[in-house]
């Protein structure tokens, strides 16, 4: 009998990562753990992962699970049943709902949510709660894109496809570092200049990876991308490169926004100097722009995390409206997506500006939805965005706030206010599948276990509009819940059973595919009616698609190569771009820009990829890159420490000496929370400046002073079971294999380390310290493994913990191992010969066997040998009993086998 | 015609003594050894393992009596030598023709101290010195009896072990707070206790031993602080001291023991002392290293060279009771200096390296002692060891592969 167990089949996914959605296959070990592997069919990465996805196996583990739901008591919070959970909830957003109105109510969503969550708790809110409050983490990612893409298109179209970046000839890289961030496709990218020699252009103030790539790298100062664009729809006007029948036909407003164009950058020379670049530079840029059909302007963080950033995302928009480049093969504008799913949360509607499905609070629009969800109480008027929202609750305006899947204390501008702000709250709810972040430190009074990935089940869309299944391939842990169901309890509770009696997230998915569909006829981008009778079985199956996916219409790949816009005119708008400037001065106490960012390894608030041991090698410690000159100017060092403050807040980051920074600009990575390291929450030094269209804050630009902080001893721990540290040290966790990892700084007594260490070990304890040299180091061990091992020592000299880290990941320690630990080095090389039988001569015993098996076989030979027994004579007994227990001359044997 | 060189004492000094006489001035004197114990020259060192069962008694012996013949020394073993007359440079002994010299060397070593307490004389109590005293514990270990041995330091320990080892149940009493308290820290002492008490001996510190109590025969030892030990034997190794009485009556200078110039000379011409009885600018030493360098030194000097002697750095470098030990230096650590100390006491070791000035100035290894010899030469040599601290602790391949890189 041949059965596959089908618990070692591959159930193909998507990845929880960037808006490239890549399909992974992972093949479950039954142990809750999976392989995992790209999966070679998906359209967006045909097999190829990146170091973040190919780790997803490692961040799989329990230890960090929210598991029940849980309700404040006092300072604790307490484990309860869910319905309890549910019925407290419910029972208090209806009495604040009562007493204050549905505009005291928020709910925070996140792109890492999947469609059907996100489907469910919009609805929720707008159409029975009647709030728009219902905001995402998106805001601080794609919403400058969205507001950009709705004024020029008329909605949120991304008009191109993945193809179009493997047959563009020119790809222009706008504040994106898509080397790191969207791995995946820049590899597709790099294959098509390999292949067909497509050139990148890259444009940042940042000298990143994906610069190190680039045919043109424009370094420009921070903030003038529109500037740069504006000269370059000058330039393409004056030198014969516009495409006049399609601005003709298809697009309004192309004359005033060429004349604004042309009174702020009317020139290569205007633009140089406008943007800071070589004017050489700019002018190749436009020529290679003007002089090639097929371009592709991708851009990213850097465009939309700004408070121009909508402008950014037009002043690009342009020039492709302005060429006709928009929707054709190999020429587009594209914006790469930050998270797994945003799109799907935008094309719920999950954002306060909009309704639902790609629907907006126009009069008709609001009708049609009320209809369609039969809502007793739609929202009428858009509702706060993210950062407003926040500030809302902080003025005491918000008093119930519902956060999913997200970490706002970490990710916000102006994080620390954000942690006051929640402490107003009289309802703070979060849904959560770890049990300790940032947000869920800042005082929930609620908690409620979320599914994770490999446990939850329904569709998220990709930045191509590519929609793919997340498949469950893991039991749901615990009491751990999907959170459509967690919504529809509530709704339940509230009186609103008939609209969210949903049993699956197949079920959800009709509808929310119905409502695309419902009396919209081609007036809007976002149909995918297509689906809206798919069975269970159908969902189930479901292959990545792209919408539209109108019912009886044709699939496309593109949007406007044609027209066929979405305004009433169905039309396209050229916008203006105002001046470009910063929402913020520098000044001679802020001297210098704090711009903000990824790394490649790490993802978000490192929830998921701080478990992975493998993704904590690339850049193990928060950093603060800075420009030489300006390190010389402000007298800090590579690898030193510093203290970087702005309005807002404060942080003390490791520095990184680098000239890829701009002078007069610091960048620092966002990843770091208070569950990961201390004084790193870089959120905390942002300012909350938003774009007066997306309401997306500014986050790469925040005037910020640095200056030297000095720490004595570097230091880092390893353990089997979670480290406590004194609130003194400057400390990092790390995940490495076989427990946790900690680096750490810090300025107290060393006598101090030793006492805390001394505290947590067990009797098999082994120090070294040299105090005078500012040393101390111990490991505990249980039996031939170590359990947990503390290395401090000098700032400048530190040590390595590699050699540490991999003995650490071993069960079982060697005698040698042993003996050089606490070296810090490696036992390679380092011989031993066993124990020491002549003390006088220092003669080990694998020597003297070895001499013995040579052929000496008397205390007198060994000792004309080796001297061995010939000075004090007292290991003569010892020598004897050697000769005794080794066999005769074995060199004999030898030689006759070699004859 | 060759000068009568005298050798008083048939120990270890002595037999190294002639043997590097023989490397380097054969012929040119005619030895004569006189010693009082009744057998050739041994290695006292194994005097414990003699005890333990570990090596014959006969194994000892340094060299044969051929070796002796072949080099023309008269052995006069088994003989007393009763007095020095310097005037008529002549030796007197018991019960024999007086035996002149040219050049006298007295390497008469050192006698174990017996403590001044009621009860030290009676039956059962010894001293743990020479191969007698070995044959007498052998007979009390075989018997199983309960023995006391008074003493912490190197030989007390070596006693035990070799008591423990043939079968005696063993108490070990003494007098200071730690075991070996002039070659280790406290750390270390503590380390060697708990390993040598995983041994099966009893070891009691802070211990004042107040009387040995029995009738004829040893029953018990009490304690200053009034706790009783049940004992069939009591053994001192509480310390040793030089034997000068001889040289004392010669109108030979000695403070605690026969004092030497930088060439082994004594007060009066002619005569030299080396060894344990021998106190060189202040320092008698109780190990057979300096033996070893004062007899190749003296050997030299009488070879008509100019050698010197310039003190020993003391290093002990040892098995104590089968536990690898090494104490070097200024091992406890002055003002001003700094310790590196690695320990893993579950592991059994123990390492601490002082350093004074940039240089290592003395050392302390329990357990494992690969590296002993390293850290001596380090220490003798002054050799700055700022390069390689961070490494040192963990022996020299470590350091020399940290230094090389």
């Amino acid at each position: 009998m041949t059965t596959v167990d089908p618990a070692l089949r591959a159930v193909r996914t998507t990845c929880a990562y960037c808006g490239v959605g890549c399909g992974v296959l992972a093949t479950p070990d039954g142990a809750g753990g999976a392989a995992i592997s790209g999966d070679p069919d998906h359209p967006a990465n045909f097999g190829r992962l990146c170091s973040k996805g190919s780790a997803l196996g490692e961040t799989l583990g329990l230890e960090s699970r929210l598991l029940y739901p849980m309700i404040r008591c006092g300072d604790a919070m307490q484990r309860v049943d869910w319905s309890d959970a549910l019925d407290h909830v419910a029972h208090r957003f209806q009495h604040i709902i009562a007493r204050d109105g549905p505009g005291a109510v928020a709910f925070y969503l996140s792109g890492q949510l999947l469609t059907e969550d996100y489907y469910v708790a919009n609805k929720l809110m707008k159409g029975f709660i009647g709030s728009g409050n219902v905001d995402t983490n998106s805001r601080l990612c794609m919403a400058s894109s969205v507001a950009g893409h709705r004024r020029a298109f008329g909605a949120d179209t991304v008009p191109g496809c993945y193809e179009d970046l493997d047959e563009g000839d020119l790809l222009v890289f706008v504040g994106s570092n898509a080397a790191w961030c969207h791995p995946v496709l820049f590899q597709r990218m790099l294959a098509n200049k390999q292949q067909r020699g497509a050139r990148f252009v890259v444009i940042d103030p940042r000298g990143t990876d994906t610069a190190g790539d680039a045919d043109l790298f424009l370094g420009l100062k921070p903030g003038t991308d529109s500037a740069l664009f504006n000269g370059l729809l000058v330039h393409l006007a004056d030198n014969g490169a516009l495409d006049s029948g399609y601005i003709e036909s298809y697009t309004s407003g192309f004359d005033e926004t060429l004349a604004r164009a042309r009174s702020m950058a009317g020139s290569a020379a205007a633009t140089a100097l406008a943007t800071g670049l070589a004017e050489q530079d700019v002018a190749a840029f436009f020529r290679m722009f003007a002089a090639t059909p097929r371009v592709v302007t991708l851009y990213s963080q850097g465009v939309n995390q700004s408070a121009q950033g909508t402008d950014k995302v037009n002043a690009i928009i342009n020039c492709h409206l302005a060429t006709g480049r928009i929707g054709k093969v190999g020429a587009s504008p594209f914006s790469l997506t930050g998270q797994p799913n945003a799109m799907g949360g935008r094309e719920v509607g999950g954002l306060a500006n909009q309704l639902a499905a790609h629907m907006g609070f126009t009069p008709p629009d609001i009708d049609r939805v009320r209809r369609f969800w039969k809502a007793p109480r739609i929202a009428t008027h858009e509702g706060l965005k993210a950062v407003q929202m926040f500030e809302a609750i902080a003025r005491g305006e918000i008093k119930a706030l519902w956060v999913m899947g997200t970490n706002p204390v970490v990710s916000l501008p102006n994080a620390d206010a954000v942690r006051e702000a929640l402490r107003k709250l009289d309802l703070f709810v979060v849904s959560e599948n770890v049990a300790s972040n940032d947000t869920v430190t800042a005082g929930p009074h609620v908690l409620l276990p979320a599914q994770a990935w490999g446990e939850k089940s329904g569709t998220v869309t990709n930045s191509e509009r590519r929609i793919s299944r997340q498949r469950a391939f893991l039991k749901s842990p615990g009491e751990a819940r999907p959170d459509w169901w967690t919504l529809c309890e509530i709704a339940k509770r509230l009186g609103h059973g008939a609209a969210f009696g949903f049993n699956s997230a197949a079920d959800i998915f009709r509808e929310h595919a119905a409502l695309s569909a419902f009396e919209n006829d081609g007036a809007r981008d976002f149909d995918i009616g297509g689906l809206k009778t798919v069975s269970d079985h159908g969902f189930d199956a479901m292959e990545p698609v792209q919408w539209p996916i109108r019912l009886d219409a044709q699939p496309q790949a593109r949007f406007f190569a044609d027209g066929g816009f979405f305004a009433n005119d169905r039309k396209a708008r050229f916008v203006a771009p105002e001046m470009p400037a910063l929402r913020t001065e520098t000044t001679p106490a802020r001297p210098l820009r704090l711009n903000t960012g990824r790394i490649r390894d790490q993802w978000h608030t490192m929830t998921r990829t701080g478990m992975s041991p493998r993704l904590g090698q690339h850049l193990p410690e928060p950093f603060v890159e800075v420009h030489p000159d300006d390190a010389l100017k402000y007298g800090v060092t590579d690898g030193s420490f510093a203290r970087i403050t702005t309005d807002h807040g404060q942080c003390t980051l490791r520095v990184a000496v680098s000239a890829r920074q701009q002078r007069g600009m610091l960048f620092a990575p966002i990843h770091w929370s208070e569950a990961t390291a201390t004084g790193a929450r870089v959120g905390a030094l942002v300012a909350p400046f938003t774009d007066p269209f997306s309401g997306q804050p500014e986050n790469k630009a925040t005037p910020a002073a640095i200056a030297p902080y000095e720490y004595v001893f570097r230091g880092f721990a390893l353990s089997r079971a979670p480290l406590e540290f004194p609130a003194h040290a400057l400390v990092a966790r790390v995940a490495v294999n076989g427990g946790h990892g900690y680096l750490f700084a810090d300025n107290a007594d060393l006598a101090g380390w030793q006492a805390w260490m001394k505290a947590k070990a067990g009797d098999d304890l082994a120090e070294y310290n040299d105090f005078g040299g500012g040393i101390y180091r111990a490991a505990s061990f249980s039996g031939d493994r170590i359990e947990a091992c503390l290395f401090v020592g000098p700032a400048a000299d530190a040590g390595d913990w590699n050699v540490v880290k991999s003995l650490f990941a071993a069960d079982v320690l060697s005698e040698t191992q042993r003996r050089v630990l606490l070296s810090g080095k490696s036992a390679d090389g380092v011989a031993s010969a066993g124990p020491v039988v002549c003390a006088c001569f220092g003669v080990a015993r694998g020597t003297i066997c070895d001499a013995i098996t040579g052929g000496a076989r008397s205390a007198a030979e060994i000792g004309a040998k080796l001297k061995a027994g010939t000075n004090c004579g007292s290991c003569i007994p010892e020598l004897k009993r050697l000769i005794a227990q080794t066999p005769g001359d074995a060199a004999q044997p030898r030689l006759t086998a070699a004859n | 015609m060759s000068e009568p060189l005298v050798i008083i004492g048939n120990g270890m000094a002595a037999a190294r003594l002639v043997d590097e006489l023989s490397k380097v001035a054969l012929g040119r004197y005619a030895i004569a050894v006189i010693g009082d114990e009744p057998r050739l020259a041994y290695n006292r060192v194994l005097l414990s393992s003699v005890l333990a069962g570990e090596t014959a008694s006969h194994e000892i012996e340094l060299k044969p009596a051929s070796w002796w013949r072949e080099r023309g020394v008269t052995l006069k073993y088994n003989c007393m030598a009763t007095e020095i007359d310097i005037g008529r440079r002549e030796v007197k002994i018991a019960n024999e023709e007086s035996i002149s010299f040219s050049k006298l060397v007295l390497a008469t070593g050192s006698s174990a101290l017996r403590l001044n307490v009621p009860g030290a004389e009676l039956a059962g109590v010894n001293t743990f010195r020479d191969s007698r005293d070995v044959d007498l514990l052998l007979t009390l270990a075989a018997q199983k009896k309960r023995v006391v041995v008074v003493g912490g330091g190197l030989l007390g320990l070596e006693a035990a072990y070799g008591l423990a080892k043939a079968g005696a149940a063993v108490t070990l009493v003494h007098l200071m707070d730690r075991l070996m308290e002039r070659q280790l820290d406290g750390p270390a002492a503590a380390l060697l206790k708990s390993l040598v008490e995983h041994k099966g001996i009893e070891i009691v510190l802070s211990a004042s031993t107040a009387r040995i109590h029995g009738e004829g025969r040893v029953t018990g030892v009490e304690l200053a602080d009034g706790r009783q030990i049940e004992a069939d034997a009591v053994i001192f190794a509480a310390g040793i001291r030089p034997n000068v009485a001889l040289a004392k009556d010669a109108g030979i200078p000695v403070g605690r023991g026969i004092v030497i110039g930088d060439r082994l000379q004594t007060g009066i011409a002619d005569v030299y002392a080396i060894g344990e009885c021998a106190e060189h600018r202040g320092i008698c030493y109780g190990l057979v290293e300096p033996a070893y360098e004062q007899a190749r030194v003296l050997a030299r000097h009488l070879a008509g060279g100019d050698a010197a002697y310039a003190g020993s750095v003391v290093a002990t470098n040892l098995k104590v009771s089968g536990v690898g030990v090494f104490s070097a230096g200024d091992f406890l650590g002055a003002d001003g200096s700094e310790s590196l100390v690695l320990r893993d006491v579950n592991h059994g070791t123990y390492r601490k390296l002082v350093v004074a000035d940039g240089r290592l100035s003395g050392a302390v290894l329990i357990g494992d002692t690969a590296d002993a010899l390293w850290y001596l030469e380090l220490i003798r040599t002054r050799k700055p060891v700022a390069q390689m601290r961070a490494d040192m602790v963990f022996g020299r391949s470590l350091a020399m592969q940290a230094e090389a890189a």
